[in-house]
């Protein structure tokens, strides 16, 4: 027993080496080196690629309901029956309408992060009209950027399509400023 | 009875039928049968006897509480789901009942046979003294003569007797039995018929043969077979896990606003855990020995007969086995400058005399070959009978010394009169040899004249049932004294696979361990002194009534009708008996799918009776949905006895199809018939509700 | 159609790993390959134990059991001391008592169940040194069992079955360590971050909006995460955080992962036991019950949510996407999370708790057939075969033998053993929700209101006594009676069921082998892949199927919102 009590200890430390602070350490070596960019978590100017922030609409094209505080992520955890769930469902989706928007799932729904820096192109087409009319943009102009921006899946069918709201806005963004230049 | 299913053919079953002797003749369902089980169905309602069966003390204690539940709040309902529980357990106590009445009254008739004799006892002095036959001690000497009842077990130590064995057999025809040898052993109840014999008794006082066959159809100290313990583990772990499903839904049910009333959860549990096998468990077991009964086995423990089913290697004596008791003669061949007709006359000459089997044969084929007539022989001669030490038999008559006997034997002897072999005599010899055939040297004394060729006859029929063997993966090995020429050839006609030729109880004992080493069960039966150690060794070791005490102490079967070829049937048997428990639990767990259809949808119907919508059954109302599932419980017990008592069909064929014809039968049938017969049921109970 | 290709590329890599992964595992634990051997002699050496000497299946067990209550007090201690240790940049204070208890155990049992949110709780030193490194190890003890109940199978009349410090640290070394690391780089290639630099506050100058985004040492902690089958991920949103799981690619490779290892092992299996078709009738096995759990979640998923519905919101095109990332719909969140939940994983890229009901049924069902489809690292196969062992014994008996699982015979003692090993987790999960929903510490945990509150308790434990780790996550369970009946739900679901394991193990490995004939009881063809499935469902089903009446059931049912 005492024999089994050493041991365990010993090969714990071993492990917490090896596996604890080795790996991740020549792991973190390995990212810094080779995927920089990609490891510090695609940081640009304006944020982060991969996580959401809060644009209101229609100035901006808007991302899922609630899903920029990165500091605490998940869901909402509100189940498929919940009246709860209906009533926020209800009030996004009239909030949604109010701007002119006809309310698509992902627009009236929250994401599993909470941080979802994506909407479906269902999404972007829902809200080109309000978008153009309250940028005063043509609508075939913001219409053809929303479909520049679509993000085919990996290798064509790994995931789905998917249009980064960041990316989208920093478009609309230049297109705006080109054509007050 | 199907072609495929394994019985002998030579002994149909009317056959086996009209030898049954004291034992078996009682109908599955006799009337008086049923009637004192009834009777012992309700003595069995105690816990004492019901906590040796988890699953069916769990009704129990259940029935109590819903007994209870009643009380305080009685209803229709509530008494009707307690009665039909009660039904549950009474039901179950039948069955066993049932199971062991026919044992019972087996017993009673036997016990009538050892009818309180006086046993004549002789004492060291010389003397002689009379005492009851249950005061004979293990050692005793006793005298019995002719129309005396022989008291208990022993062995003849002097004299010679015929004896009337057929209390026991059911065989009316009278044995010898002579002290010295493998035929000395006697039995106590049976009667001798002439003569005088004095035995040593070899059985204890209450354990003698017929005791031990009046316990074992009692099945009064019937143990657990191992894989009825593994079973019974099995049933304890489903009916452990139903507890909690049960007991959890009443917070279950009060987390969602609704109480479950304890009957209905009681009535739930009763449905879910297996009492179906769990009812018939026992009575399979006690069954599947009375099956063997019913053959004139008797097997000494219930662990011999599922060892019967798991055999994978039979040992088959070759005589009276595999071939006919004894060789005939077939072909004669002469040799030398001799014609068939002059060999044909001697080697009838050389056989008159001869009365066993074999000599019968020669004279029979003279007269069909050559049609020699048998000849009155009252001149002057002498017959000269086998020994193992000449190897020969004949007769000497005018003179002339007529001699028949095995092939060196017989030029041996010829040599040493002065006579020369003929050149082609070894040939012919060899050739017989190799057909499997047993050669026979005739000679007129120095003279030979030619061969005899005597041959094994292989039992009509027997080639198909060894491949139905086969077919289910038991290996069948022959054993015989014969040279491995000879084994050799009859194995191939009778389509046997291995055999061991020159057989010694040695070389029989390597084998038996060899197979075992290997991880196989070995089944085999003997009945000489020397086979004892074999039978102990062998898993399954079928001793032959006529055989030594020895033999059948070693043994865990007696055979009653020394028939070796009952080892098949013995097979049969334990098979069956594992198909059956395997089959009902099967059943038994397949049922709950439909019963959880019936009941959940009725548990919770107040508080959310969209469950309803599992009701796919469309049962009435909750109330008959709960009734009914317990009511089909409940009957399907009874309806299930007799292929309880009787058995599952074995049909010797590959694990898997049999597995495939009883998952079908058993685990499909299981899943779909409860949902007919509950909706059935659901009827009935609605109609006599409107009532 | 794009799902359809995903799932012929998994079903494609799978059979590759089936295949090779399973041959190299085999090595691994025959001795038949050993290129670490200077690594492995330094180990051996200080743990002063012969490589080649082995153990009898107590001290087998002995030596796994004190080497797992060990790894609890190690990983406890470092969680409650984190507050004064180094690689703390958030200045994170120590775990609490419960919390840390639970934590422990959770990771040391394998099963990753998460009562706090990592970002904001667990230290970049905890996560590495106390929770990473349990993920290397746990499932490493997995493997040990599953390899001393094929030894058992494959052995005749042995004493020892192999050596735990020898199988251990070999499965660590050769097995876990390198594919973490390859798979580790992916992680970070496409995006997955690893950094040891804190959080960091970015303005967005088109918005004017800020927010702090936290970081860490994720993507190589993901790699062992998926690998072991653990589940624990570095933030709270697991792997539907865009850190831990950015792209499809990612996706798929962690779908892969959790999968690989329990598939290959039944080929290790098929292999030491001298029947591969054996092993392949486990995986078909294994397949046919993951394939139903994930039609189900996919049709639940695709006909989307009441809530969402009676709001008049068409859910034609996308389905269910509440909780769901859009980078991945609801077909490759239901993927993933099925993936989850039958690999006793428990990570999630979508909320299990906002699935429908059909998507819960097969999310909860996964765990309660008893997590062989295909399980744990190690303890599906080990769970898989004691569901065998009941069902040859069943099924056997109606051939007319004492029943035998490839030559060994299945009696009283390997009958007990297996059934003891089968009931410990649903006892555990019908009495501990049994006690949590009639008592106010219970009750008050539920965050959904209706039979969803009751799913929520019930998912917990099963989850936990599966060792699976996934939640229907609004349940609030970082409360002492959740992180302390959890803690024994976990511990009971691993060691309760370790025991009897290898126990039969040493029993079956003293038996002769009853060589095959036609009489025997064929164990590796379609009828018996039948009579498993068979089981496997008719026991879990039997023993699940009421509670679930009151939970998924009855709202799939009723079409109402509570």
């Amino acid at each position: 027993m005492l024999l089994q009590i050493r041991r365990s200890l010993i090969l714990c430390f071993i492990f917490i080496f090896l596996c604890g602070i080795a790996y991740p350490l020549i792991g973190t070596g390995i990212a810094q080196t080779f995927f920089h960019y990609q490891a510090n978590g695609e940081i640009t100017k304006n944020g982060s690629y991969l996580i959401g922030q809060n644009w209101t609409g229609p100035k901006w094209f808007q991302g899922r309901p609630e899903s920029d505080n990165a500091m605490a992520s998940g869901p909402s955890n509100l189940g498929s029956s919940s009246k709860q769930l209906k009533t926020s469902v209800q009030q996004s989706a009239s909030k949604l309408k109010r701007e002119g928007i006809q309310p698509t799932p992902d627009l009236v729904t929250t994401s599993g992060s909470g941080l979802d820096p994506d909407i479906s192109p269902q999404d972007a087409y829902a809200q080109v009209n309000a978008v153009s009319k309250y940028n005063h943009l043509p609508i075939q102009t913001v219409l053809s950027l929303v479909k520049s921006e679509i993000q085919q899946p990996q290798l064509g069918f790994l995931g789905s399509q998917y249009i980064n709201v960041l990316k989208l806005n920093t478009a609309l963004y230049k297109l705006e400023q080109s054509k007050n230049r | 009875m199907k072609t495929n299913v394994i019985t002998p053919p030579s002994e149909s079953n009317a056959q086996i039928q009209s030898r049954k002797g004291i034992i078996g003749g009682t109908n599955l369902f006799d009337r008086k049968i049923i009637l004192s089980s009834l009777k012992t169905s309700v003595f069995k309602l105690d816990f004492r006897v019901q906590i040796k069966n988890p699953v069916m003390f769990v009704v129990l204690v259940g029935t109590v509480i819903t007994f209870v539940e009643s009380i305080a709040h009685p209803s229709l309902f509530t008494w009707t789901i307690t009665g039909w529980l009660l039904l549950t357990v009474l039901f179950a106590n039948f069955a066993e009942a049932l199971a062991e009445g026919r044992g019972k009254a087996q017993a009673q008739a036997l016990r009538k046979m050892r009818s309180e004799t006086d046993a004549r006892r002789m004492l060291p002095n010389g003397t002689e003294e009379s005492v009851p036959a249950s005061q004979l001690l293990k050692g005793d000497i006793v005298i019995c003569e002719a129309h005396d009842i022989i008291p208990s077990d022993g062995e003849i130590i002097e004299g010679v007797a015929s004896v009337d064995e057929s209390a026991i057999t059911g065989e009316s025809a009278p044995v010898i039995r002579e002290s010295g040898g493998d035929r000395s052993a006697v039995t106590g109840g049976t009667r001798v018929l002439s003569d005088r014999i004095v035995i040593k008794i070899t059985a204890e006082k209450g354990h003698t043969f017929l005791d031990k066959m009046i316990n074992l159809v009692e099945g009064a100290n019937r143990q657990k077979t191992p894989n009825e313990i593994a079973l019974t583990i099995l049933l304890a772990v489903l009916t452990i896990i139903f507890l909690p499903v049960v007991v959890s839904l009443e917070p279950f049910g009060l987390y969602a606003h609704s109480a479950v009333s304890i009957t209905i959860l009681i009535a739930l549990l009763v449905c879910l855990i297996p009492t179906t096998i769990g009812a018939l468990l026992s009575a399979i077991g006690i069954a599947g020995i009375d099956r063997l009964v019913q053959r004139n086995v008797l097997a000494m423990s219930g662990r011999a007969v599922e060892a019967a089913g798991d055999v994978q290697t039979l040992l088959l004596d070759k005589t009276g086995t595999i071939t006919l008791g004894n060789r005939m003669a077939s072909q004669l061949i002469p040799v030398g400058n001799h014609n068939e007709l002059e060999l044909a006359e001697v080697a009838q000459l050389a056989s008159l005399a001869d009365e066993t089997p074999e000599g019968r044969s020669i004279v029979i084929l003279a007269k069909q070959l050559h049609n020699l007539r048998e000849r009155n022989i009252n001149k002057d001669h002498t017959f000269v009978p086998f020994s193992a030490m000449t190897r020969m038999s004949g007769l000497d008559i005018d003179g002339k010394q007529l001699r028949k006997g095995a092939a060196q034997a017989t030029k041996d002897w010829c040599v040493e009169l002065g006579g020369i072999i003929p050149p082609n005599l070894d040939a012919v010899v060899e050739r017989i040899s190799k057909q499997g055939g047993t050669p026979l040297v005739v000679a007129d004394g120095p003279d030979i004249l030619g061969v005899i060729g005597l041959k094994d006859v292989v039992k009509e029929g027997i080639k198909e049932r060894f491949d139905q063997l086969r077919a289910a993966g038991i290996k069948t090995i022959m054993i015989t004294g014969d040279n491995p020429l000879t084994a050799a050839a009859i194995a191939q006609e009778a389509g046997i696979d291995e055999y061991l030729a020159e057989a010694t109880p040695e070389t029989k004992m390597n084998l038996i361990k060899s197979e075992q080493a290997e991880g196989k069960l070995v089944a085999m039966t003997g009945d000489g002194t020397n086979d004892a150690p074999a039978l102990a060794q062998a898993d399954v070791g079928v001793a032959m009534n006529s055989g030594t005490n020895a033999a059948k102490e070693a043994g865990n079967m007696v055979d009653l009708d020394s028939n070796p070829t009952k080892l098949i049937e013995v097979v049969t048997v334990g098979k069956q008996m594992l198909i059956t428990r395997g089959a009902l639990t099967t059943f038994s767990i397949a049922n709950d799918a439909a019963k959880y259809f019936a009941i959940i949808p009725a548990l919770f119907s107040k508080t959310y009776p969209d469950l309803n919508g599992l009701n796919i059954m469309r049962l009435h109302s909750p109330q008959s949905a709960i009734t009914s599932a317990v009511i089909f419980n409940a009957l399907v017990i009874v309806a299930l006895i007799p292929l309880a008592l009787k058995g599952v069909k074995w049909r010797a064929s590959s694990a898997t199809s049999t597995l495939r014809r009883n998952v079908f039968i058993y685990g499909i049938g299981g899943f779909i018939t409860p949902f007919i017969f509950i909706k059935l049921i659901d009827l009935v109970v609605t109609g006599i509700g409107r009532i | 159609m794009q799902f359809t290709l995903t799932i012929s590329t998994l079903c494609i890599i799978l059979i590759f790993t089936w295949r090779f992964l399973g041959s190299y595992i085999t090595a691994v634990y025959t001795n038949k390959i050993n290129y670490l051997r200077a690594a492995e002699r330094l180990i051996f050496k200080a743990l002063n134990i012969d490589q080649f000497g082995e153990q009898s299946w107590q001290r087998y067990t002995l030596s796994l059991v004190v080497f797992s209550i060990v790894s609890i007090f190690i990983t406890y201690a470092l969680l409650r001391l984190q507050g004064g240790l180094f690689l703390n940049p958030q200045h994170l204070a120590g775990v609490t008592p419960a919390l840390s208890f639970n934590t422990a155990v959770s990771f040391v049992t394998n099963t990753n169940w998460q009562n706090y949110a990592g970002e904001t709780t667990m230290s970049y030193l905890s996560q590495m040194v106390s929770l990473s490194v349990q993920q290397f190890v746990s499932p490493a003890v997995g493997m040990c069992v599953a390899v001393v109940l094929i030894r058992g199978i494959a052995r005749r009349e042995s004493k020892t079955v192999g050596n735990f410090w020898v199988d251990l640290v070999r499965g660590v070394l050769y097995i876990f360590l390198p594919l973490a690391i390859v798979s580790g780089i992916i992680f970070v290639s496409q995006g997955a971050v690893q950094t040891l630099a804190g959080p960091i506050l970015i303005k967005n100058s088109l918005t004017h909006f800020s927010q702090t985004i936290p970081r860490g040492p994720v993507a190589f902690m993901e790699a062992i995460k998926e690998l072991g089958t653990n589940g624990g991920g570095f933030f709270n949103a697991n792997g539907s955080h865009p850190f831990e799981n950015p792209t499809g690619t990612t996706n798929l490779l962690s779908i892969v992962l959790m999968l690989s290892i329990p598939v290959a092992l039944t080929y290790t299996f098929g292999k030491m036991v001298g029947n591969i078709k054996q092993g392949f009738i486990l995986l078909l096995t294994m397949a046919i019950l993951f394939a139903g759990c994930l039609g189900l979640a996919l049709y639940g998923e695709s006909h989307g949510s009441i809530a969402i519905s009676s709001s008049h919101v068409s859910q034609t095109i996308s389905g269910n996407m509440e909780g769901k990332e859009v980078r991945f719909g609801t077909s490759n969140s239901a993927l993933y999370n099925i993936a989850s939940t039958q690999t006793s994983t428990g990570s999630v890229n979508s909320a299990n708790d906002s699935y429908t009901p059909l998507g819960t049924t097969a999310l909860i069902s996964g765990m309660m057939l008893g997590e062989v489809s295909p399980g744990g690292v190690g303890s599906g196969l080990y769970t898989i075969l004691l569901f065998a062992i009941i069902a040859v014994f069943i099924a056997g008996l109606m051939v007319g033998r004492t029943p035998e699982l490839l030559g060994k015979k299945i009696q009283a003692k390997e009958v007990k053993l297996a059934g003891l090993a089968i009931l410990i987790m649903p006892i555990t999960v019908l009495v501990f929700t049994g006690i949590a929903v009639a008592i106010h510490a219970g009750q008050s945990g539920a965050f959904n209101r209706g039979p969803q509150g009751f799913t929520e308790i019930l998912y917990a434990y099963t989850s936990q006594a599966n060792n699976n780790g996934s939640a229907l996550a609004g349940l609030n369970g970082n409360t002492d009676f959740y992180n302390i009946t959890g803690a024994i739900a976990m511990m009971l679901g691993r060691f309760a069921v370790i025991l009897p394991t290898t126990a039969l193990a040493g029993s079956l490995a003293l038996k002769k082998t009853v060589p095959n004939s036609l009489g025997t009881f064929k164990t590796d063809n379609l009828l018996f892949g039948g009579l498993l499935t068979g089981t496997i469902v008719l026991v879990g089903g039997l023993t699940f199927f009421p509670a679930l009446a009151l939970g998924p059931i009855v709202q799939s049912l009723s079409h109402k919102v509570f």
